[in-house]
Protein backbone atom coordinates (compact mmCIF):
# COMPACT_ATOMS: atom_id res chain seq x y z
CA UNK A 1 0.00 0.00 0.00
CA UNK A 2 1.07 3.51 -0.06
CA UNK A 3 1.29 4.66 2.75
CA UNK A 4 -2.40 5.79 2.85
CA UNK A 5 -3.70 6.77 6.47
CA UNK A 6 -5.30 3.96 8.14
CA UNK A 7 -8.62 6.00 9.06
CA UNK A 8 -8.66 6.97 5.56
CA UNK A 9 -9.92 3.35 4.93
CA UNK A 10 -14.13 2.94 5.15
CA UNK A 11 -14.33 -0.70 4.07
CA UNK A 12 -11.66 -3.31 2.85
CA UNK A 13 -11.47 -7.19 1.79
CA UNK A 14 -8.42 -8.89 2.53
CA UNK A 15 -7.82 -12.12 1.10
CA UNK A 16 -11.56 -12.66 0.12
CA UNK A 17 -12.37 -16.20 -1.53
CA UNK A 18 -15.67 -17.28 -2.52
CA UNK A 19 -16.54 -21.48 -3.64
CA UNK A 20 -19.74 -22.17 -4.77
CA UNK A 21 -19.30 -26.28 -4.61
CA UNK A 22 -16.25 -26.49 -7.06
CA UNK A 23 -16.12 -23.01 -8.64
CA UNK A 24 -14.37 -20.66 -7.36
CA UNK A 25 -16.19 -17.47 -7.92
CA UNK A 26 -13.55 -15.35 -6.46
CA UNK A 27 -9.74 -16.22 -5.41
CA UNK A 28 -7.83 -13.74 -2.70
CA UNK A 29 -9.29 -10.32 -3.30
CA UNK A 30 -7.73 -7.64 -1.27
CA UNK A 31 -9.38 -4.31 -1.61
CA UNK A 32 -9.33 -0.88 0.48
CA UNK A 33 -12.14 1.44 -0.16
CA UNK A 34 -10.96 5.32 1.04
CA UNK A 35 -13.93 7.21 2.41
CA UNK A 36 -16.07 9.70 0.54
CA UNK A 37 -14.92 8.08 -2.95
CA UNK A 38 -16.68 6.98 -5.83
CA UNK A 39 -15.79 3.74 -6.98
CA UNK A 40 -16.70 1.34 -9.37
CA UNK A 41 -16.09 -2.47 -9.87
CA UNK A 42 -16.10 -3.31 -13.46
CA UNK A 43 -15.36 -6.33 -15.47
CA UNK A 44 -16.86 -8.70 -18.25
CA UNK A 45 -19.60 -11.15 -17.29
CA UNK A 46 -18.98 -13.71 -15.03
CA UNK A 47 -15.64 -11.74 -13.37
CA UNK A 48 -17.24 -12.40 -10.03
CA UNK A 49 -18.56 -8.88 -9.55
CA UNK A 50 -21.36 -9.86 -8.13
CA UNK A 51 -20.42 -11.92 -5.57
CA UNK A 52 -18.08 -9.32 -4.35
CA UNK A 53 -20.98 -7.25 -4.25
CA UNK A 54 -22.57 -9.63 -2.21
CA UNK A 55 -19.56 -9.61 0.28
CA UNK A 56 -19.37 -6.40 1.25
CA UNK A 57 -22.74 -5.66 1.57
CA UNK A 58 -23.42 -8.75 3.46
CA UNK A 59 -25.51 -10.60 1.52
CA UNK A 60 -23.25 -13.85 1.69
CA UNK A 61 -20.50 -14.54 3.83
CA UNK A 62 -17.12 -15.40 2.18
CA UNK A 63 -15.48 -18.90 2.21
CA UNK A 64 -12.16 -17.06 3.22
CA UNK A 65 -11.25 -14.03 4.20
CA UNK A 66 -12.67 -10.97 5.86
CA UNK A 67 -14.24 -7.84 5.57
CA UNK A 68 -13.20 -5.31 7.74
CA UNK A 69 -15.27 -1.12 7.75
CA UNK A 70 -13.76 1.35 10.21
CA UNK A 71 -11.54 -1.10 11.69
CA UNK A 72 -13.51 -3.71 12.74
CA UNK A 73 -13.90 -7.06 11.38
CA UNK A 74 -17.77 -7.41 10.52
CA UNK A 75 -17.31 -10.70 7.96
CA UNK A 76 -20.15 -12.84 8.80
CA UNK A 77 -22.51 -10.51 10.63
CA UNK A 78 -26.40 -11.04 10.01
CA UNK A 79 -27.46 -8.95 6.91
CA UNK A 80 -29.61 -6.51 8.91
CA UNK A 81 -26.07 -5.38 10.95
CA UNK A 82 -24.27 -4.26 8.26
CA UNK A 83 -27.66 -2.10 7.69
CA UNK A 84 -27.22 -0.57 10.83
CA UNK A 85 -23.18 -0.11 11.05
CA UNK A 86 -23.61 2.27 8.12
CA UNK A 87 -23.94 -0.02 5.12
CA UNK A 88 -26.75 0.70 2.68
CA UNK A 89 -27.09 -1.15 -0.68
CA UNK A 90 -29.64 -1.31 -3.90
CA UNK A 91 -30.34 -4.17 -5.95
CA UNK A 92 -29.67 -4.89 -8.87
CA UNK A 93 -33.48 -6.56 -9.51
CA UNK A 94 -35.50 -3.24 -7.74
CA UNK A 95 -36.79 -4.13 -4.50
CA UNK A 96 -39.23 -2.58 -3.04
CA UNK A 97 -42.33 -2.73 -0.64
CA UNK A 98 -44.72 -2.39 -3.81
CA UNK A 99 -47.96 -2.47 -2.68
CA UNK A 100 -47.11 0.61 -0.68
CA UNK A 101 -46.97 4.18 -1.06
CA UNK A 102 -43.95 5.82 -2.07
CA UNK A 103 -43.63 7.81 0.79
CA UNK A 104 -44.42 4.61 3.12
CA UNK A 105 -41.34 3.12 1.44
CA UNK A 106 -39.11 5.49 2.12
CA UNK A 107 -40.56 6.37 5.59
CA UNK A 108 -40.37 2.86 6.75
CA UNK A 109 -36.61 2.46 5.87
CA UNK A 110 -35.84 5.92 7.97
CA UNK A 111 -37.71 4.40 10.83
CA UNK A 112 -35.19 2.14 11.37
CA UNK A 113 -32.86 4.32 13.06
CA UNK A 114 -35.74 5.45 15.61
CA UNK A 115 -37.88 2.81 16.33
CA UNK A 116 -37.57 -0.93 15.39
CA UNK A 117 -39.50 -2.69 18.29
CA UNK A 118 -42.08 -0.14 19.21
CA UNK A 119 -45.23 -2.20 19.49
CA UNK A 120 -47.54 0.65 21.59
CA UNK A 121 -46.98 4.34 20.24
CA UNK A 122 -48.89 5.47 16.83
CA UNK A 123 -45.75 5.80 14.09
CA UNK A 124 -47.66 8.87 13.11
CA UNK A 125 -46.24 10.25 15.73
CA UNK A 126 -43.06 9.76 14.41
CA UNK A 127 -42.49 13.08 12.14
CA UNK A 128 -39.00 13.40 12.01
CA UNK A 129 -39.22 10.22 10.22
CA UNK A 130 -41.97 11.25 8.14
CA UNK A 131 -40.67 14.69 7.19
CA UNK A 132 -37.06 12.68 6.18
CA UNK A 133 -38.95 10.41 3.95
CA UNK A 134 -40.57 13.51 2.53
CA UNK A 135 -37.11 15.19 2.03
CA UNK A 136 -35.72 12.21 0.35
CA UNK A 137 -38.26 11.73 -2.37
CA UNK A 138 -37.59 15.52 -2.90
CA UNK A 139 -34.13 14.86 -3.44
CA UNK A 140 -34.45 12.17 -5.82
CA UNK A 141 -37.31 13.32 -7.70
CA UNK A 142 -40.15 11.44 -7.00
CA UNK A 143 -42.23 14.26 -4.59
CA UNK A 144 -45.39 14.58 -6.99
CA UNK A 145 -45.83 10.42 -6.52
CA UNK A 146 -45.56 10.16 -2.67
CA UNK A 147 -49.20 8.79 -2.62
CA UNK A 148 -48.77 6.38 -5.52
CA UNK A 149 -48.17 2.54 -4.76
CA UNK A 150 -44.03 1.65 -5.36
CA UNK A 151 -45.22 -0.56 -7.16
CA UNK A 152 -47.12 1.69 -10.13
CA UNK A 153 -44.05 3.61 -10.53
CA UNK A 154 -42.20 3.25 -13.40
CA UNK A 155 -39.08 1.21 -13.73
CA UNK A 156 -36.72 4.30 -13.45
CA UNK A 157 -38.64 5.66 -10.88
CA UNK A 158 -39.00 2.80 -8.46
CA UNK A 159 -34.73 2.47 -9.16
CA UNK A 160 -34.32 6.10 -8.16
CA UNK A 161 -37.27 5.07 -4.69
CA UNK A 162 -34.36 2.54 -4.02
CA UNK A 163 -31.59 4.88 -3.93
CA UNK A 164 -34.07 7.48 -1.59
CA UNK A 165 -34.42 3.94 0.74
CA UNK A 166 -30.98 3.08 1.40
CA UNK A 167 -30.27 6.99 1.80
CA UNK A 168 -33.22 7.17 4.73
CA UNK A 169 -30.76 5.29 6.78
CA UNK A 170 -28.09 7.69 6.38
CA UNK A 171 -25.46 5.14 5.63
CA UNK A 172 -21.52 6.00 5.04
CA UNK A 173 -21.33 3.54 2.68
CA UNK A 174 -23.48 2.97 -0.17
CA UNK A 175 -23.41 0.17 -1.96
CA UNK A 176 -25.59 -0.13 -5.73
CA UNK A 177 -25.26 -2.99 -7.91
CA UNK A 178 -25.64 -2.11 -11.68
CA UNK A 179 -28.00 1.28 -10.72
CA UNK A 180 -28.77 1.88 -14.21
CA UNK A 181 -29.86 -1.61 -15.36
CA UNK A 182 -32.74 -1.53 -17.70
CA UNK A 183 -32.69 2.53 -17.61
CA UNK A 184 -33.57 4.57 -20.73
CA UNK A 185 -30.72 6.92 -21.40
CA UNK A 186 -32.57 9.52 -20.63
CA UNK A 187 -33.01 8.03 -17.30
CA UNK A 188 -29.57 6.66 -17.17
CA UNK A 189 -28.06 10.25 -17.24
CA UNK A 190 -30.22 11.29 -14.19
CA UNK A 191 -29.35 8.80 -12.16
CA UNK A 192 -25.41 9.06 -12.77
CA UNK A 193 -25.76 13.02 -12.10
CA UNK A 194 -27.69 11.62 -8.87
CA UNK A 195 -24.41 9.25 -7.84
CA UNK A 196 -22.18 11.60 -8.43
CA UNK A 197 -23.66 14.16 -6.29
CA UNK A 198 -24.17 11.46 -3.33
CA UNK A 199 -20.46 10.36 -3.94
CA UNK A 200 -19.93 14.29 -2.63
CA UNK A 201 -21.05 13.02 1.00
CA UNK A 202 -20.04 8.98 1.54
CA UNK A 203 -18.86 7.00 -0.19
CA UNK A 204 -20.08 5.07 -3.03
CA UNK A 205 -19.38 1.84 -4.39
CA UNK A 206 -20.73 0.42 -7.42
CA UNK A 207 -20.84 -2.34 -10.00
CA UNK A 208 -21.01 -1.48 -13.48
CA UNK A 209 -20.37 -3.58 -16.64
CA UNK A 210 -21.09 -0.41 -18.71
CA UNK A 211 -17.59 1.02 -18.39
CA UNK A 212 -18.04 3.66 -20.61
CA UNK A 213 -20.55 4.63 -17.82
CA UNK A 214 -18.28 5.34 -14.77
CA UNK A 215 -15.12 6.38 -16.32
CA UNK A 216 -15.91 9.99 -16.63
CA UNK A 217 -17.17 9.98 -12.92
CA UNK A 218 -14.89 7.83 -10.50
CA UNK A 219 -11.78 8.07 -8.60
CA UNK A 220 -11.25 4.67 -8.39
CA UNK A 221 -12.00 1.45 -10.30
CA UNK A 222 -11.47 -1.91 -9.44
CA UNK A 223 -11.17 -4.63 -12.52
CA UNK A 224 -12.39 -7.89 -11.30
CA UNK A 225 -11.45 -10.68 -14.01
CA UNK A 226 -12.39 -14.77 -13.91
CA UNK A 227 -12.74 -13.72 -10.02
CA UNK A 228 -9.09 -12.77 -9.16
CA UNK A 229 -8.13 -9.22 -8.91
CA UNK A 230 -6.81 -7.82 -12.62
CA UNK A 231 -6.00 -4.13 -11.68
CA UNK A 232 -7.04 -1.07 -9.30
CA UNK A 233 -6.66 2.38 -9.45
CA UNK A 234 -7.60 5.96 -11.55
CA UNK A 235 -9.53 5.84 -14.35
CA UNK A 236 -6.83 6.92 -16.16
CA UNK A 237 -4.31 4.03 -14.81
CA UNK A 238 -6.92 1.63 -16.19
CA UNK A 239 -7.35 3.16 -19.43
CA UNK A 240 -3.58 2.49 -19.59
CA UNK A 241 -3.10 -0.70 -18.14
CA UNK A 242 -2.55 -3.55 -20.90
CA UNK A 243 -3.78 -6.08 -19.11
CA UNK A 244 -7.24 -4.79 -18.71
CA UNK A 245 -7.01 -3.82 -22.26
CA UNK A 246 -6.51 -7.32 -23.74
CA UNK A 247 -9.27 -8.81 -21.35
CA UNK A 248 -12.08 -6.10 -20.82
CA UNK A 249 -11.40 -3.42 -23.30
CA UNK A 250 -9.92 -5.29 -26.46
CA UNK A 251 -14.08 -6.66 -26.23
CA UNK A 252 -15.59 -3.38 -26.96
CA UNK B 1 -51.79 17.85 0.44
CA UNK B 2 -50.39 18.46 2.90
CA UNK B 3 -48.79 15.58 5.16
CA UNK B 4 -49.95 16.40 8.56
CA UNK B 5 -53.25 16.84 7.13
CA UNK B 6 -52.94 13.52 6.43
CA UNK B 7 -51.47 11.78 9.16
CA UNK B 8 -54.06 13.54 11.13
CA UNK B 9 -56.46 11.92 8.92
CA UNK B 10 -55.21 8.89 9.18
CA UNK B 11 -54.72 9.34 13.14
CA UNK B 12 -58.38 9.55 13.09
CA UNK B 13 -59.46 6.91 11.59
CA UNK B 14 -56.94 4.43 13.46
CA UNK B 15 -58.47 5.58 16.68
CA UNK B 16 -61.97 5.29 15.42
CA UNK B 17 -61.92 2.04 13.53
CA UNK B 18 -62.08 0.60 17.30
CA UNK B 19 -64.41 2.62 18.16
CA UNK B 20 -66.84 1.86 15.52
CA UNK B 21 -66.63 -2.16 15.54
CA UNK B 22 -67.51 -1.51 19.19
CA UNK B 23 -70.38 0.67 18.79
CA UNK B 24 -71.34 -2.11 16.27
CA UNK B 25 -70.71 -5.21 18.60
CA UNK B 26 -72.91 -3.75 21.19
CA UNK B 27 -76.20 -3.82 19.24
CA UNK B 28 -75.05 -6.94 17.27
CA UNK B 29 -76.73 -9.62 19.05
CA UNK B 30 -80.15 -7.89 18.45
CA UNK B 31 -79.66 -8.54 14.83
CA UNK B 32 -79.22 -12.38 14.56
CA UNK B 33 -81.38 -14.79 15.35
CA UNK B 34 -79.98 -16.69 18.44
CA UNK B 35 -77.37 -14.98 20.96
CA UNK B 36 -74.94 -18.23 20.74
CA UNK B 37 -74.49 -17.36 17.28
CA UNK B 38 -73.40 -13.94 18.02
CA UNK B 39 -71.14 -14.91 20.57
CA UNK B 40 -69.72 -17.44 18.25
CA UNK B 41 -69.13 -14.66 15.40
CA UNK B 42 -67.21 -12.82 18.34
CA UNK B 43 -65.02 -15.75 18.99
CA UNK B 44 -64.22 -16.60 15.97
CA UNK B 45 -63.97 -12.95 14.48
CA UNK B 46 -60.90 -12.34 17.55
CA UNK B 47 -59.41 -15.98 16.24
CA UNK B 48 -59.76 -14.90 12.34
CA UNK B 49 -57.93 -11.07 13.38
CA UNK B 50 -55.14 -13.07 15.04
CA UNK B 51 -55.01 -15.07 12.58
CA UNK B 52 -54.61 -12.28 10.11
CA UNK B 53 -51.86 -10.49 11.87
CA UNK B 54 -49.48 -13.07 10.58
CA UNK B 55 -51.09 -13.89 7.46
CA UNK B 56 -52.75 -10.80 6.22
CA UNK B 57 -50.30 -8.16 7.66
CA UNK B 58 -46.83 -10.35 7.27
CA UNK B 59 -47.64 -12.88 4.54
CA UNK B 60 -47.17 -15.81 6.54
CA UNK B 61 -49.53 -18.68 6.06
CA UNK B 62 -49.96 -20.90 8.79
CA UNK B 63 -52.39 -23.94 8.69
CA UNK B 64 -51.71 -24.85 12.30
CA UNK B 65 -53.58 -21.98 14.08
CA UNK B 66 -56.03 -24.34 15.92
CA UNK B 67 -53.01 -25.55 17.63
CA UNK B 68 -53.10 -21.81 19.93
CA UNK B 69 -56.94 -21.61 19.82
CA UNK B 70 -57.09 -25.25 20.91
CA UNK B 71 -54.30 -24.87 23.42
CA UNK B 72 -56.05 -21.97 24.66
CA UNK B 73 -58.92 -23.88 25.24
CA UNK B 74 -57.79 -26.76 27.13
CA UNK B 75 -55.33 -24.51 29.66
CA UNK B 76 -58.11 -22.75 30.90
CA UNK B 77 -60.86 -25.41 30.80
CA UNK B 78 -58.14 -27.58 32.27
CA UNK B 79 -56.94 -24.83 35.03
CA UNK B 80 -61.36 -24.81 36.04
CA UNK B 81 -62.22 -28.47 36.11
CA UNK B 82 -58.72 -29.81 37.74
CA UNK B 83 -57.58 -27.05 39.32
CA UNK B 84 -60.81 -25.27 40.09
CA UNK B 85 -58.88 -21.69 39.50
CA UNK B 86 -60.92 -18.68 39.11
CA UNK B 87 -61.97 -17.75 36.26
CA UNK B 88 -59.70 -14.60 35.49
CA UNK B 89 -56.89 -16.86 35.92
CA UNK B 90 -57.96 -19.73 34.19
CA UNK B 91 -58.05 -17.43 31.38
CA UNK B 92 -55.04 -15.81 31.80
CA UNK B 93 -53.08 -19.33 32.22
CA UNK B 94 -54.71 -20.43 28.97
CA UNK B 95 -53.35 -17.50 27.13
CA UNK B 96 -49.92 -17.46 28.42
CA UNK B 97 -49.95 -21.67 27.67
CA UNK B 98 -51.09 -20.09 23.63
CA UNK B 99 -48.11 -17.93 23.98
CA UNK B 100 -45.71 -20.44 24.88
CA UNK B 101 -46.85 -22.80 22.05
CA UNK B 102 -46.75 -20.00 19.83
CA UNK B 103 -42.93 -19.11 20.84
CA UNK B 104 -42.26 -22.66 20.23
CA UNK B 105 -43.97 -23.46 17.05
CA UNK B 106 -42.99 -20.41 15.51
CA UNK B 107 -39.21 -20.33 16.81
CA UNK B 108 -39.19 -23.38 14.34
CA UNK B 109 -41.63 -22.39 11.54
CA UNK B 110 -40.19 -19.28 10.96
CA UNK B 111 -36.78 -21.04 9.22
CA UNK B 112 -38.58 -21.82 6.67
CA UNK B 113 -40.67 -19.65 3.77
CA UNK B 114 -44.27 -20.18 1.63
CA UNK B 115 -45.47 -23.29 1.26
CA UNK B 116 -42.72 -25.10 3.63
CA UNK B 117 -43.76 -22.86 6.54
CA UNK B 118 -47.79 -23.85 5.90
CA UNK B 119 -46.79 -27.59 6.01
CA UNK B 120 -44.20 -26.93 8.91
CA UNK B 121 -47.11 -25.24 10.77
CA UNK B 122 -49.85 -27.75 9.97
CA UNK B 123 -47.42 -31.14 11.08
CA UNK B 124 -46.78 -29.19 14.32
CA UNK B 125 -50.73 -28.76 14.87
CA UNK B 126 -51.26 -31.72 14.39
CA UNK B 127 -48.58 -33.13 16.91
CA UNK B 128 -50.25 -30.46 19.58
CA UNK B 129 -53.58 -32.29 18.33
CA UNK B 130 -52.40 -35.74 19.35
CA UNK B 131 -50.86 -35.09 22.14
CA UNK B 132 -53.87 -33.59 23.98
CA UNK B 133 -55.98 -36.78 22.13
CA UNK B 134 -53.92 -38.73 24.05
CA UNK B 135 -53.45 -37.12 27.44
CA UNK B 136 -57.11 -38.90 28.06
CA UNK B 137 -56.74 -38.13 31.47
CA UNK B 138 -56.24 -34.59 31.63
CA UNK B 139 -58.21 -33.52 28.30
CA UNK B 140 -60.86 -36.46 27.85
CA UNK B 141 -59.54 -37.26 24.91
CA UNK B 142 -61.93 -37.68 21.81
CA UNK B 143 -64.75 -36.91 24.16
CA UNK B 144 -63.14 -33.68 24.72
CA UNK B 145 -62.81 -31.78 28.33
CA UNK B 146 -66.37 -31.66 30.12
CA UNK B 147 -67.65 -29.08 33.09
CA UNK B 148 -65.82 -26.04 32.25
CA UNK B 149 -68.52 -24.36 34.36
CA UNK B 150 -68.31 -20.91 36.10
CA UNK B 151 -70.30 -20.09 38.63
CA UNK B 152 -72.19 -16.95 38.74
CA UNK B 153 -69.52 -13.82 40.22
CA UNK B 154 -69.93 -10.71 40.32
CA UNK B 155 -67.54 -7.94 38.48
CA UNK B 156 -67.30 -4.11 39.12
CA UNK B 157 -70.57 -4.41 41.24
CA UNK B 158 -72.15 -6.29 38.53
CA UNK B 159 -73.22 -9.80 38.69
CA UNK B 160 -72.38 -11.80 35.87
CA UNK B 161 -73.98 -15.50 35.26
CA UNK B 162 -73.01 -16.71 32.56
CA UNK B 163 -75.90 -19.69 31.51
CA UNK B 164 -77.50 -16.15 30.78
CA UNK B 165 -76.61 -15.62 26.73
CA UNK B 166 -76.83 -11.87 26.46
CA UNK B 167 -74.57 -11.68 30.22
CA UNK B 168 -72.21 -13.98 28.21
CA UNK B 169 -72.12 -12.26 25.34
CA UNK B 170 -71.29 -8.64 27.12
CA UNK B 171 -68.95 -10.45 29.14
CA UNK B 172 -67.06 -11.96 26.01
CA UNK B 173 -67.27 -8.72 24.10
CA UNK B 174 -65.29 -7.01 26.88
CA UNK B 175 -62.19 -9.38 26.45
CA UNK B 176 -62.59 -8.92 23.04
CA UNK B 177 -62.86 -5.23 23.19
CA UNK B 178 -59.55 -5.13 24.93
CA UNK B 179 -57.49 -7.14 22.45
CA UNK B 180 -59.13 -6.16 19.29
CA UNK B 181 -57.84 -1.97 20.91
CA UNK B 182 -54.21 -3.92 21.28
CA UNK B 183 -54.00 -5.09 17.66
CA UNK B 184 -55.53 -1.65 16.36
CA UNK B 185 -52.36 -0.39 18.72
CA UNK B 186 -49.92 -2.56 17.25
CA UNK B 187 -50.91 -2.32 13.28
CA UNK B 188 -50.63 1.46 13.80
CA UNK B 189 -46.98 1.02 15.64
CA UNK B 190 -43.42 1.31 13.70
CA UNK B 191 -43.63 -2.23 14.31
CA UNK B 192 -46.75 -2.31 12.57
CA UNK B 193 -44.80 -1.31 9.72
CA UNK B 194 -42.30 -3.46 9.68
CA UNK B 195 -44.29 -6.26 9.36
CA UNK B 196 -45.95 -5.01 6.26
CA UNK B 197 -42.71 -4.38 4.70
CA UNK B 198 -41.24 -8.22 5.34
CA UNK B 199 -44.86 -8.88 4.08
CA UNK B 200 -43.92 -6.97 0.72
CA UNK B 201 -40.38 -7.65 0.38
CA UNK B 202 -38.02 -9.74 3.37
CA UNK B 203 -34.79 -9.20 0.93
CA UNK B 204 -35.69 -4.98 1.20
CA UNK B 205 -36.28 -5.19 5.24
CA UNK B 206 -33.44 -6.76 5.78
CA UNK B 207 -31.54 -4.80 3.96
CA UNK B 208 -33.32 -1.66 5.58
CA UNK B 209 -31.59 -2.82 8.65
CA UNK B 210 -34.68 -5.12 10.37
CA UNK B 211 -33.88 -7.86 12.36
CA UNK B 212 -36.45 -10.25 10.01
CA UNK B 213 -36.24 -13.22 12.01
CA UNK B 214 -36.91 -11.77 15.07
CA UNK B 215 -39.51 -10.15 13.91
CA UNK B 216 -41.53 -12.54 12.70
CA UNK B 217 -41.27 -14.87 15.55
CA UNK B 218 -42.86 -11.97 17.25
CA UNK B 219 -45.69 -10.93 15.35
CA UNK B 220 -46.21 -14.83 15.54
CA UNK B 221 -46.53 -15.53 19.25
CA UNK B 222 -48.74 -12.09 19.61
CA UNK B 223 -50.70 -13.85 16.83
CA UNK B 224 -50.80 -17.19 19.15
CA UNK B 225 -51.73 -15.17 22.39
CA UNK B 226 -54.60 -13.55 20.36
CA UNK B 227 -56.08 -16.67 18.76
CA UNK B 228 -55.08 -18.34 22.36
CA UNK B 229 -57.44 -15.91 23.86
CA UNK B 230 -60.27 -16.96 21.64
CA UNK B 231 -59.89 -20.58 22.63
CA UNK B 232 -60.17 -19.39 26.35
CA UNK B 233 -62.99 -17.69 25.91
CA UNK B 234 -64.57 -20.52 23.96
CA UNK B 235 -64.05 -23.05 26.14
CA UNK B 236 -65.92 -20.07 28.76
CA UNK B 237 -68.79 -19.68 26.30
CA UNK B 238 -69.67 -23.65 25.50
CA UNK B 239 -68.60 -25.13 29.01
CA UNK B 240 -66.58 -28.11 26.65
CA UNK B 241 -63.79 -28.48 25.02
CA UNK B 242 -64.39 -30.23 21.99
CA UNK B 243 -61.10 -31.93 20.64
CA UNK B 244 -62.09 -30.47 17.06
CA UNK B 245 -60.55 -27.32 18.75
CA UNK B 246 -57.28 -28.77 18.03
CA UNK B 247 -57.72 -29.75 14.70
CA UNK B 248 -56.61 -28.66 10.99
CA UNK B 249 -59.91 -27.86 10.21
CA UNK B 250 -60.27 -25.13 12.30
CA UNK B 251 -56.76 -23.88 10.74
CA UNK B 252 -58.41 -23.84 7.27
CA UNK B 253 -61.37 -21.77 9.38
CA UNK B 254 -59.57 -19.21 9.85
CA UNK B 255 -57.85 -19.35 6.16
CA UNK B 256 -61.39 -18.94 4.65
CA UNK B 257 -62.65 -16.23 7.25
CA UNK B 258 -59.87 -13.89 5.92
CA UNK B 259 -59.93 -14.82 2.45
CA UNK B 260 -63.71 -14.11 2.77
CA UNK B 261 -63.71 -10.49 4.92
CA UNK B 262 -60.37 -9.45 3.20
CA UNK B 263 -56.91 -10.70 4.40
CA UNK B 264 -54.89 -7.39 5.75
CA UNK B 265 -57.61 -5.22 6.56
CA UNK B 266 -58.35 -4.54 9.81
CA UNK B 267 -62.04 -5.49 10.05
CA UNK B 268 -61.96 -7.77 7.16
CA UNK B 269 -61.56 -11.14 9.28
CA UNK B 270 -64.15 -9.99 11.56
CA UNK B 271 -66.53 -9.64 8.42
CA UNK B 272 -65.85 -12.96 7.12
CA UNK B 273 -66.19 -14.83 10.40
CA UNK B 274 -69.40 -13.47 10.52
CA UNK B 275 -70.70 -14.08 7.22
CA UNK B 276 -68.71 -17.93 7.30
CA UNK B 277 -70.81 -18.46 10.54
CA UNK B 278 -74.10 -17.09 9.70
CA UNK B 279 -73.87 -19.16 6.82
CA UNK B 280 -73.23 -22.24 8.58
CA UNK B 281 -76.06 -21.47 10.55
CA UNK B 282 -78.96 -21.41 7.84
CA UNK B 283 -77.16 -23.51 5.35
CA UNK B 284 -76.87 -26.32 8.16
CA UNK B 285 -80.44 -26.06 8.91
CA UNK B 286 -81.22 -26.70 5.32
CA UNK B 287 -78.96 -29.88 4.43
CA UNK B 288 -76.48 -31.60 6.34
CA UNK B 289 -74.27 -31.34 3.26
CA UNK B 290 -73.02 -27.99 4.82
CA UNK B 291 -69.69 -28.50 3.22
CA UNK B 292 -70.00 -28.65 -0.23
CA UNK B 293 -72.40 -25.42 0.19
CA UNK B 294 -69.51 -23.44 1.84
CA UNK B 295 -67.27 -24.52 -0.90
CA UNK B 296 -69.71 -23.57 -3.76
CA UNK B 297 -69.74 -20.42 -1.67
CA UNK B 298 -66.07 -19.61 -1.14
CA UNK B 299 -65.72 -19.78 -4.98
CA UNK B 300 -67.92 -17.21 -5.48
CA UNK B 301 -66.52 -14.97 -3.04
CA UNK B 302 -62.99 -15.42 -4.35
CA UNK B 303 -64.03 -14.80 -7.91
CA UNK B 304 -66.13 -11.80 -7.44
CA UNK B 305 -64.57 -10.38 -4.43
CA UNK B 306 -61.02 -11.25 -4.67
CA UNK B 307 -60.03 -8.92 -2.00
CA UNK B 308 -62.48 -10.27 0.10
CA UNK B 309 -66.27 -8.28 1.24
CA UNK B 310 -64.64 -6.11 3.52
CA UNK B 311 -61.09 -5.82 1.36
CA UNK B 312 -63.32 -4.92 -2.16
CA UNK B 313 -65.47 -2.10 -0.15
CA UNK B 314 -62.70 -0.33 1.46
CA UNK B 315 -60.99 -0.81 -2.22
CA UNK B 316 -63.90 1.35 -4.03
CA UNK B 317 -64.27 3.89 -0.81
CA UNK B 318 -60.27 4.52 -1.53
CA UNK B 319 -60.54 4.87 -4.71
CA UNK B 320 -63.58 7.23 -4.78
CA UNK B 321 -61.88 8.94 -1.95
CA UNK B 322 -58.47 9.80 -3.92
CA UNK B 323 -60.34 9.33 -7.18
CA UNK B 324 -57.37 7.17 -8.79
CA UNK B 325 -57.78 4.41 -11.10
CA UNK B 326 -55.21 2.73 -9.63
CA UNK B 327 -54.79 0.17 -6.85
CA UNK B 328 -54.83 2.83 -3.79
CA UNK B 329 -51.93 2.44 -1.73
CA UNK B 330 -51.63 1.61 1.91
CA UNK B 331 -50.28 5.13 3.88
CA UNK B 332 -49.66 4.68 7.18
CA UNK B 333 -51.60 2.80 9.67
CA UNK B 334 -52.89 0.47 6.22
CA UNK B 335 -57.12 0.80 5.76
CA UNK B 336 -59.04 0.15 8.30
Amino acid sequence: MNGRAASDILIEARQVSQRFGAFQALSDISVQFRAKQLCAIIGPNGAGKSTFFNILSGSISPSAGSVWFKGQDITGLAQHEYARHGIAKSFQITNVFKQLSAHENVRVAAQMRHARFDFFNPRARLSAVASQADALLERVGLAHLRNRSAGDLAHGQQRALEVAMALAAEPQLLLMDEPTAGMSPEETVVMMGLITQLAAERTVILVEHKMKLVMGICQTLIVLHHGQLLAQGSPDEIRANAEVRRVYLGQG
Amino acid sequence: MKATGVHALMDLVARHRVVAVLAFLLVFPLLMPYEALAVNILIFGLYAVGFNLLFGYTGMLSFGHAAFLGVGSYLTGMSIVHAHLHWLLAIAVGVAAAALVGLLIGHLAIRTRGIYFSMVTLALGQIVYFAFYKAESWTGGENGLRGVTVAPFEVLGLRVDLTNPIAKYYFILGFVALALGLVSRILASPFGAVIEAIRENEKRALACGYDVARSKILVFVLSATICGLAGSLRALHLSVVPIDSLHYLQSGQAVMMCLLGGMGTFFGPFVGAAIFLYLEDVVTSLTRHWMAVVGAIFILFILFFPRGVWGSLMARWQRSATREPSSPAVEQSGPA
